[in-house]
């Protein structure tokens, strides 16, 4: 039976389990709010980009699209998938749902499948399963530049540019709402650009021409979808994190409470205890 | 007098919105002075100093390290690049990611057979420890 003694240990040592996921829960809702900010301001250039590379696709054939590998559709007898998860666990059921999803996702096609994997998570479930694991990048941080993820970008380019992906996809947890992630896989190559209406159409002055500034901006436009799913990967943890660690600072609260309570059951007993123990002494000194 | 709206963007972050009467940017052909209602344009820019002129005199500068300029008659949009690239960093760290992916799993086969070894001593000291159970009961 344990004491009132150890009890109140494990109280204790339990009251201040709470209190450091109390503070991971707290940091965590500042970063995550500092990870969706980030996702805000990439907006602007993400629509801007999106709408002039459909307004290039839709030039007259000069055989611009064409001659552009990377909106090139091909048979698909190979493809790469870029998996982005945390490095560090706590959040949660994330990076598991996300495993899953992708697990799925290469099971689902019939052709062999390479991974780059960005983050711990994911890299151990690809090492695990034994896939083909091309490349790793981890401790990116919670706050990359474009700067850090134009390595990533330009190796997914090239695997598709000399045709050692037919498709390449990326896999990351899409940030719907602070309680609602979603594990997606999306495609990445052949770009397919949006269409446009008749009256959605500009047309421009191509300078040099048209074939020049397509060139210069495709590989701009995959730069920032990565850039934006590795975003959009970190606001998912950090919220995640955030709802988990907020959960198990209420259990933490509750298991006190309970545990208070059976102390207190305790130490009640063992006074009635020894009051009976007095009484009785006292009833036989009397005899 | 007639202005034209214009935005500094990049991937990372909205650098700049106001309106101008003019504005200079460094386009791939030369410098361009873009004013309002000019002709829509799509062009490359090089690195230099985006400069927009202000209604009321003042002149904005921003440098920017490569990108896109696109023109509408009401609108300018400046697509900035974040940095400068380095075609060799970006060689040497995709080397790297290689490297790390090989080593990886190259660990998975160590890994597996420690997290086997863990598997079957614990298994075994749980045994061992039921069997000494046993024996005190008997005595």
């Amino acid at each position: 039976m344990p004491s009132v003694r150890d009890i109140r240990r494990r109280i204790r040592s339990v009251e201040n389990t709470g209190k450091v996921t109390n503070a991971m829960s707290l940091i965590a809702a500042s970063k995550m709010r500092r990870a969706q900010n980030a996702v805000l301001q990439g907006r602007p250039y993400s629509e801007k980009i999106q709408d002039v590379i459909a307004h290039l696709a839709a030039q007259p054939s000069d055989d611009a699209s064409a001659s552009q590998p990377l909106l090139q559709v091909r048979p698909v007898e190979r493809i790469a998938v870029l998996v982005i998860s945390p490095d560090r666990g706590l959040c949660g059921g994330m990076h598991a749902n996300l495993n899953r999803r992708v697990g799925q996702f290469m099971l689902d096609q019939g052709v062999p499948v390479q991974v780059v994997a960005v983050g711990r998570k994911g890299r151990d479930f690809m090492v695990r399963s034994g896939s083909d694991l091309r490349a790793v990048f981890t401790d990116l941080g919670e706050t990359p530049s474009l700067f850090d993820t134009v390595v990533i970008s330009d190796m997914l380019v090239d695997l598709y540019a000399e045709s050692e992906a037919d498709e390449v996809y990326v896999a990351y947890t899409r940030f719907n709402s602070t309680l609602s992630q979603t594990p997606v896989v999306e495609r990445l190559l052949p770009i397919t650009p949006s269409e446009l209406t008749g009256a959605e159409r500009v047309g421009y002055i191509y300078e040099p021409d048209s074939l020049v500034v397509l060139q210069r901006i495709l590989p701009r436009f995959i730069e920032m979808q990565v850039y934006h799913a590795l975003l959009e990967s970190i606001a998912s943890e950090q919220s995640a994190r955030m709802v988990a660690m907020r959960n198990a600072t209420d259990n933490a609260k509750q298991l006190g409470e309970d545990l208070t309570l059976v102390m207190n059951k305790l130490r009640q007993e063992s006074i009635t205890n020894e009051l009976l123990d007095l009484v009785g002494g006292m009833a036989v000194l009397e005899k | 007098m007639a202005t034209i709206q214009v935005e500094i963007v990049s991937a990372e972050e909205a650098i700049w919105t106001g309106t101008g009467v003019m504005v200079f940017a460094p386009a791939e052909m030369g410098e361009v002075g873009i004013a309002p209602q000019h002709a829509p344009l799509l062009t490359r820019l090089k690195p230099g100093e985006v400069r927009v002129q202000q209604e009321n005199g003042d002149e904005q500068f921003f440098f920017i390290s490569g990108g896109l300029l696109e023109v509408q008659p009401n609108q300018v949009t400046v697509l900035s690049d974040t940095a400068v690239r380095a075609a060799d960093l970006d060689e040497a760290q995709a080397l790297e990611a290689q490297q790390k992916a090989e080593r990886d799993l190259q660990d998975k086969t160590s890994k597996m057979d420690l997290a086997k070894a863990k598997a079957e001593l614990i298994q075994a000291t749980a045994q061992l420890r039921a069997l000494q159970k046993l024996r005190q009961t008997r005595r």
